[in-house]
């Protein structure tokens, strides 16, 4: 079994000394989704440019589909098909002319870009609006044709920025049904994430990134999982209640739990004991809880609790000034954590965060 | 980090390259894919017919302006002014349509059209030679204008045919060799509201500050080295020199023979210039 993106260390700096990859390693296998998932600023754009070719990374190694991305650069080039964050496609042209273009700058001879430009807009719904320019074009047309000129040459492996940031729901799940159309036909696809939901619905490889390193790895089943077998979720009269119920929680034993606004999140494997244990402890403290829920960990549960952001749908939790705290003690304790020597990464992460973002 | 985790969909790399590349010569491709976003560029300027006719109207103000006002008080010993005139104009015309090469380059890295050039296995240079064609074809347009517009005005050529296309020509290759420093201040700029900004302060004292308006002998000392020494005004002397008639002072020869230096120097300095400055470009 090949990999189709093998990423070795890679090491990226800006000027200004943000360094947006700090040692990124993962490797794609051939035929599969896999997501780069993460807040940002976590690298992720950085990490598809260098494997696109557009940057050359300062330390590491990388390929795709063998070829070394800095010495093989245009070997690469003629292999890859890129979307990015912004729908790359210009304004000033019809959607047909966008995409004859692409066909002719990727040596497509001319009767067969213009046969593939026909075919892909059929295929992304654009042929009714194929000869008017892009300006009459909504955003989700915009971004389904920049989806598509990454296709015009049959690309094997597909690079997904972002596909759907801002994109509304019906856009975003036409275009998840276009990707797994193309992963049905043996492409490899790189996708980068802000939403966990698109994560879990598309990959079936997940990295977690923050400040440039992996921080997890695994299938969305499995990063789940780590969460323990059920999430507790308890919502609580104020933030001073939340507060309360977190510290009282861990002086039990239960470190894992995290405040989020007026609600305490935990991650349990005993589920209903769990709860009893619980509801007793609030009731002799005189909290009470107006929501109790025992539900399945979602991807934005491992999320918040690898990275101690909420994710980008999630505008509760960025307000705590807590949480950064909260969520150091608790990754110290969670044993199931991949990689040794993520305690001390983490500490250096939060003591950087301190300091620069909030 | 290893890929072993569970869930597996094991189809093998499809790594085949499919029917793209290598079968011409690089230089073939360079110019194909220049010619591919020349197209792309031109038919961007022909979308957007606004800014072509007020883009055009401004060097026509510049004709009336200088025709109309300036010229009662400025003297031009062998020349009627209009004739003096008409090929500094052209020159003026040209330099100022090139600074479009620098906000079109800023626009294409700020909207992100480069960033899809660059994955693209077509020929890195031919991002910046695309631009500065297709704003050679839009100078061969406004300098088509500018004759128009002058000989509604009154100005007459005095010389030969051949002498009339060979200074047009001129004027037309110094607008292109100009691009290519436009080029490098697009490359260089942060957005193309800034490129516009940083094009014109270079802009104007070469255009001012030269022969092309004014004889030079009627500025102090001091500006009179620096406008005498100047490739606007070498062009412009040599222009003048061939499409209204002989300036005295220095050889027609001479005179076209600088200005040929000059606008080759230019392209030599800065086509390097700028294709470095698209390949470091983060």
């Amino acid at each position: 079994m090949t990999d189709a993106v093998e990423a070795e260390h890679l090491v990226k700096s800006f000027k200004g000394s943000v360094r947006a990859l700090d040692g990124l390693s993962f490797a794609v296998r051939a035929g599969s989704v896999f997501g780069l998932l993460g807040p940002n600023g976590a690298g992720k754009t950085t990490a598809v440019r260098i494997l696109t070719t557009i940057l050359t990374p300062d330390g590491g190694t990388a390929r795709v589909l063998g070829h070394d991305v800095i010495t093989e650069a245009r070997t690469v080039r003629g292999l890859i098909g890129l979307a990015g964050q912004y729908a790359a496609v210009d304004e000033n042209l019809t959607g047909r002319e966008n995409l004859d273009m692409v066909g002719s700058l990727n040596h497509l001879p001319r009767p067969a870009y213009r046969q593939r430009t026909r075919e892909l807009l059929v295929q992304f719904q654009l042929d009714d609006a194929g000869d008017r320019p892009l300006k009459t074009y909504s955003g989700g047309m915009r971004r389904r044709l920049d989806v598509a000129a990454a296709l015009v040459a049959r690309p094997a492996m597909l690079f997904l920025d972002e596909p759907t940031t801002g994109l509304d729901p019906a856009s975003r799940s036409a275009l998840w049904i276009a990707v797994e159309e193309l992963v049905s036909q043996g492409t490899t696809v790189l996708l980068t994430t802000q939403y966990m939901e698109e994560a879990d619905r598309l990959a079936h490889e997940i990295a977690v990134v923050d400040h440039g390193t992996v921080i997890a790895l695994g299938t969305p089943a499995r990063l789940k999982a780590q969460m323990g077998a059920t999430v507790l979720d308890i919502g609580l009269a104020g933030a001073a209640d939340a507060a309360h119920t977190t510290e009282l929680l861990r002086s039990t034993g239960r470190s894992g739990a995290a405040r989020v606004g007026d609600s305490v999140e935990l991650g349990v494997d005993d589920g209903p004991r769990a709860a009893i244990e619980i509801l007793r402890l609030l009731d002799q403290a005189g909290i009470e809880p107006h929501r109790f829920t025992l539900r399945e960990p979602t991807l934005d549960d491992v999320f918040l609790s690898l990275t101690g952001n909420p994710t980008a749908d999630d505008g509760l939790a960025g307000a705590d000034p807590d949480r950064g705290s909260f969520d150091r003690q608790r990754s110290g304790d969670r044993g199931s954590a991949p990689g040794s020597g993520r305690g001390a990464r983490r500490s250096r992460r939060q003591a950087r965060r301190g300091a620069g973002h909030g | 980090m290893t890929a072993e985790a569970p869930g597996a969909v094991t189809t093998p790399a499809p790594s085949t390259p499919g029917p793209r590349h290598t079968t011409a010569t690089d230089l073939g491709w360079l110019i194909r894919d220049a010619w591919t976003v020349t197209k792309r560029n031109l038919i961007g300027y022909t979308r957007i017919p606004e800014a072509m006719f007020f883009s055009s109207v401004q060097p026509i103000m510049f004709v009336l302006l200088f025709r109309y006002v300036f010229a009662g008080a400025i003297h031009t010993p062998g020349f009627n002014y209009v004739d003096f005139l008409m090929p500094g104009i052209f020159v003026q015309s040209v330099a100022f349509g090139a600074v479009g090469t620098s906000i079109g380059l800023a626009e294409d890295l700020q909207k992100g059209i480069i960033e899809r050039f660059r994955a693209l296995p077509m020929a890195r240079s031919a991002v910046l030679a695309g631009r500065t064609t297709a704003d050679l074809v839009r100078n061969v347009f406004v300098m088509l204008l500018m004759l128009g517009v002058g000989f509604l005005v009154g100005y007459r050529v005095h010389t030969g045919i051949a002498q009339f296309l060979g200074g047009a020509l001129l004027v037309l290759a110094f607008a292109y060799c100009l691009s290519w420093g436009f080029a490098v201040i697009g490359m260089a700029a942060p957005n193309s509201e800034t490129a516009q900004v940083m094009s014109f302060p270079v802009l104007f004292p070469f255009t001012f500050a030269s022969s092309a308006f004014v004889p030079v002998q009627t500025m102090p000392g001091w500006l009179q080295g620096f406008a005498v020494n100047q490739p606007v005004s070498k062009v412009v002397n040599a222009a003048r020199d061939l499409m209204s008639g002989h300036v005295p002072g220095v050889s027609s020869a001479t005179a076209t023979w600088e200005a040929v230096v000059w606008t080759a120097g230019m392209l030599a300095v800065f086509a390097p210039l700028a294709v470095w400055k698209y390949r470091s470009r983060i």
